[in-house]
Formats: structure tokens, sequence, C-alpha cells
């Protein structure tokens, strides 16, 4: 059993998914047998991340050879501390949506539990497969789960964005395949380990056309995670999309960084030769620029959702560009803020989606509107995960953003990267104030208070379970930072990889 | 061979990305199916061209690398999946929101730019 532990995170939710379309679970009325499927299902496989992720923290990094077939040749799984850490926090991301949906969001269609299994099984896909191909496939099943549950529950505003959305990823979808063309028909190789060990040996007129298949990969990647210029999908998308859902896809973004660092620390790292570290260069301005964009679009949403959506631009930008850094302690540090951001931000989209349904037809607008029934508690909730997303202590987005800011090494660093960040913490904390303000305070005096409907004990438990977890890792600071230091250790030291795919016994 | 191999592809791609341009959905679904076809073409010319040759060893003196066949069909049935998915959601989206436009309305000049056309005929 514990040899096959690695492909567990991605068989479960797929038997799982394809179990919950049969007859029993089938069916309008039966939607109380596909909670309980869902819930046991993401229970299942939080448990197996848990345990990958302690057997991997024990036993060093595992492959895993699908069907036996020996790298380089066949597809490769590979569960390094990161892809564990990473399946750990999509399977708690999960489970904080599912218990979240079962306020009624799951009944609004009959196929969200299966989808959100199809989701994950993608996502956990991307994060433990070795194989470029395979990652592309991976990414085409996390797509078209994202497909249909954005336009779950059905609107105007969800069919409009779903058509860009859609088309701008089938795009994406192609310019990744242009990229893996060129990178194969340069290496010979699909495997990221067998890849790394043939960038370094190609001659002049070869080595051009992998830096163009690298180049087109961060166009894809840069799409994924809603980086400058290619970012302007996400803020619509989010917004349309129905809370539970858009806490979901607050890890589809970190699913492209994770790519991004995984290629260009391994292919085209530091053992790259000519091409070592090729794309540092354009993502240290794009990150900045990414930063300093998203923190306008904070500052000028007009709603809460859309808000959240350009904190995670704001995010993103902020973890490129500890990315771009190109050491190991910054990218420890970008793993730490990843965690945190990917769970403040889910958290802030369900908070706001239970605001929304409390405040009648002024949803989470910034108007002045009545009061909100439970007042006092999704005030305290949103103070909290405001803390948290603009970074103030007690909570994890100080120490997430403390150790960005510790692992600039020169100067010119230094300058750029506390002025930014420090700066757009500012302005966030100027926005999130002020629609904390409008929302729970500015309210007129309404007569038919009783309209607005009860949370659910459901929505409640959802949020706190991704919420609660801020506090938690500032709690367990010491050990997450152990996790994430040994985690950028082992995604810096290429050898380790290619010894674990024995790769070198030919040369 | 190489040279209109190249040129197909080439104009495959072109033609994708222009009418992906489009501001009509139809077009834009076109476009994707053309870019797609122009990726399977491109994905298959990786293991390089070679005439008589087979994937499998010892059945010819030539033999082609079967890998990028493999990769194909894996995008062949990836892009197929996804281009139904497209059409689907394109014509739900002309029913939900009124208009075949990618942004689901009508541009705001729309109606003018066209009179003025038949004005200045």
């Amino acid at each position: 059993m514990s040899e096959h532990l690695t492909i567990l995170p991605i068989i479960i939710p797929m038997i799982g998914g394809l179990l919950m379309l049969l007859p029993p679970f089938q069916g309008v009325e039966r939607y109380k047998y596909r909670r309980v499927a869902s819930l046991a299902l993401m229970l299942l496989q939080l448990f197996c991340s848990v345990w990958l992720l302690s057997t991997v923290n024990v036993a060093g990094p595992t492959m895993y050879a699908v069907g036996d077939w020996q790298p380089p040749f066949g597809i490769i799984l590979y569960a390094d501390l990161l892809a564990a850490l990473l399946v750990v926090l999509t399977g708690f991301l999960g489970l904080g949506v599912t218990i979240y949906s079962f306020a009624g969001e799951d009944r609004k269609g009959r196929y969200l539990p299966p989808l959100i299994q199809f989701q994950l099984l993608g996502i956990n896909g991307a994060f433990l497969t070795n194989d470029l191909f395979n990652l592309f496939v991976f990414f085409e099943v996390l797509l078209i789960a994202s497909y249909s549950l954005l336009i779950h529950g059905g609107s105007k505003e969800k069919t409009a964005a779903g058509v860009h959305y859609v088309i701008i990823n089938l795009i994406g979808s192609s310019v990744f395949l242009f990229a893996l063309g060129v990178l194969y028909g340069t290496t010979g190789t699909l495997n990221i380990a067998d890849m790394a060990m043939k960038i370094p040996l190609l001659n002049e007129s070869e080595r051009v056309l992998a830096q163009v298949g690298g180049a087109m990969l961060l166009i894809v990647f840069g799409l994924k995670s809603a980086m400058l210029p290619v970012h302007f999908w996400l803020p619509k998308t989010y917004a349309a999309a129905s809370p539970p859902i858009a806490a979901l896809f607050a890890i589809m973004t970190k699913v492209g960084v994770y790519c991004i660092f995984r290629v260009y620390t391994v292919i085209f790292g530091d053992d790259a030769g000519n091409l070592a570290n090729m794309i540092e260069p354009v993502i240290w301005p794009l990150a900045i620029v990414s930063i300093i964009v998203g923190t306008i679009g904070v500052l000028a949403s007009p709603n809460l959702r859309a808000m959240t959506g350009n904190l995670v631009i704001v995010s993103v930008g902020t973890l490129l560009i500890a990315f771009s850094i190109r050491t190991q302690e910054a990218t420890a540090a970008a793993f730490l803020y990843l965690i945190h951001s990917t769970l403040v931000t889910a958290s802030l989209f369900l908070i706001s989606g239970m605001v929304a349904e409390q405040r009648g037809k002024a949803r989470d607008w910034f108007v002045v509107s009545r009061k909100l029934k439970d007042q006092a508690l999704l005030g305290v909730l949103f103070f909290i995960v405001a803390m948290a997303a603009a970074g103030l202590p007690p909570f994890s987005g100080f120490l997430g953003k403390l150790v960005i800011l510790q692992a600039a090494v020169t100067n010119t660093e230094k300058a750029w990267i506390y002025s930014v960040i420090l700066i757009s913490s500012l302005f966030t904390i100027i926005a999130l104030s002020r629609a904390g303000t409008t929302i729970f305070w500015r309210n007129v005096i309404s007569k038919n208070q009783s309209h607005s409907s009860s949370l659910s004990i459901w929505q409640i438990g959802g949020a706190l379970i991704l919420l609660g977890s801020s506090p938690v890792i500032v709690l367990m600071g010491a050990s997450v930072i152990e996790i994430t230091d040994s985690a950028a250790a082992q995604l810096h030291n290429v050898d380790l990889l290619i010894d674990a795919m024995n790769l070198r016994e030919g040369q | 061979m190489e040279l209109v191999y190249v040129i197909c592809v080439g104009v495959m791609t072109f033609s994708g990305i222009f009418l992906c341009l489009r501001g009509r959905t139809f077009p834009v679904v076109v476009g994707l199916t053309m870019l797609s076809y122009a990726v399977n073409m491109f994905l298959f010319s990786s293991g390089r061209l070679n005439l008589d040759g087979t994937a499998i060893l010892g059945k010819a003196e030539n033999y082609a690398d079967p890998l990028p066949q493999a990769l194909v069909l894996t995008a062949i049935v990836i892009g197929f999946a996804m281009i139904a998915f497209v059409v689907i959601l394109s014509m739900r989206a002309r029913a939900d929101l009124g208009s075949d436009s990618v942004d689901g309305r009508e541009p705001r000049d729309a109606d003018q730019r066209i009179s003025h056309k038949r004005g200045g005929q």
C-alpha cells in the first residue's frame, strides 16, 4: 500500500468523482448521499496526503513509475516535500470548500461534488507529476472541471465570464503544446529531470529553440497564475464564480506559480549552462508591476469579490518577486507565503459570499444598505481575514511577508522589494478598512430585517476551517518554516531529483 | 516536404490567431479549431519528418519516433473535447446573453459604424 502512496491523491478523487456519477448518488433528491460521500472522500484524501507528507518528510523524495515504466521513458510521479505540502494544502482547501457548499450551493446543480473531485484530481496531478506532457494533461483536467464549475448555478454574468475564461485558456493550451513540441524536438525527452540533464548539452542552434520553448512555457504558466500582462481574465472570472468555487480557484493560480518554480528552477535553473536563469530578468519587472496593478485594482474594486480577485493578483506578484531573488531562502519564503495567501484569499471569498447573502440586493457591493443579520459574527470574521490578508500581526500574512522581506539580498533588491511590498500592504489596509466600514457600519434603518436569511452552520464551519489555519500557521511557525526550508532545499537540489530517477546509471 | 509542411503549419496558425481575435464567437471557435490542428501537426513534426519509417523497431530499416504520435493522439482527443465544450458554451452564451459577441453584448458604437459605412457608399 505504502509504495503506491504517491498516486493515491490522484486516484482517490478520480475514482470517487466517477462513482458519484453513478445511480446511488444520482438524482436531485439524493443530495444527502452525495454530501456524505464527498465529505468522506475529502477526509480520506486529506488523510492520504498528510500521510504522504510525513513519509516524504522522513524518507526523502519518492519517485513513482506509473505502470512500472522506468524513467526517462515512462510517466513518472515525483513527490518531494514541496509537492506533498501543496497536495495537503489542496486537500485542506477542498475540505473547507466542500463543507461550505453543503449550505445549499451543492443543490443548485447536480454535479458540483463530482466536479470538485475532478478539479482536485487535476490540481493534485499537476503538483505530483514529473513529466511535462503529463503536466499538460492534468492542466486540461483541472481546466475542464473549472469551466463547468465556473458556470455552476448559472447566470448571465457567469456565462459571459465563462466564454472569456474558456477561450483564453484554450489559446493557452495551444501555446503550451507548441512549447512542448519545441522542447521535445530539441531535447528528445519530456521528463523534467532528464530535460534538466540534456539542456546544458545542447548546441548553439538547438539552444535558441529551447529558449523559445522555455519562453512560451512562461506565457502559459503566467496565464494560469495571472501574472501581468496576462492577468485580465482573473478579477472578472473570480467575481462571477459562486463563492465556494472562487475559493477553490484560489489554488489554481498557485498551480501556475508552482510550475514556474518547478520548471525554471530545475530545467532552466543554475545548472542550465547558457540558459541558466533565463527568465529571471523578465520576471523581476513583471512581478513588481503585478503588485502595483493588483494594488490599484484592490483600491478601485466596487465589490468584495472583485477586491479579493485583485488581492490574488497581488499575492501572485509577491510570490514571483520572491521567485526572482533566486536563492533558496527566498524560495522557502515564497512557499510559506503561498500557503498563507491561498487559505486567506479562499476564506475571504467564502466570507464575501456570506456577506452577499445577508445584504439582499446590495450583495457585496460597497454601498450603504441594511444591517446584516449576523453583523457581529461576520464583522469579526472579516476583521480577522482582512488583518491576515493585509499582513498585520499576529496572523500568517505578517509572517509570510516578513520572511520574503528578509530574503532580499542585495541593496537594489531590498530597495525595490521593501518599498513595493510595504506600500502595497498599506494600500491594501486602506482598501480593506474602507470596505469593512461601508459594509458593516454604514447601514440604513430597515423595517424588514426578517427577510435576510440566517447563516448556515456549514458556511460558518467551512470559513472557520480555512481561516482558523492562519493563526495555526503562526503558532506552529517554527515547524512550518522548517518544512518550507527543506522543501526549497529539495527543489534547488537538482541532483537529488536526478538521483531519485536513477538517471545517472548510463553515464 | 519540410517546406510544404512548414507553410501548412504556419498558415493554419496564422489563420487560427487571426480568427481568435475576431469579435464574434463563431469565428473564434473556428479559429481555436484551426489553432488546435496547427498544434497537432507541429507536435507531430517534433519527432522529425522521415519517409518509410515505422514506429516499431525491426520492421523496416528506418524507424520513426513513436512518442510524438502518442502525444498527438492525446492532444487531438483533448482538443476535440475542448472544442465541443466551447461550441456548447457559445451557443448557451448566445441564448443567455442575446448576442453572439464574445463580450456578451454588442459594442456600443456598432450601429453607428454600420450606418456610417452605408452612408459613405
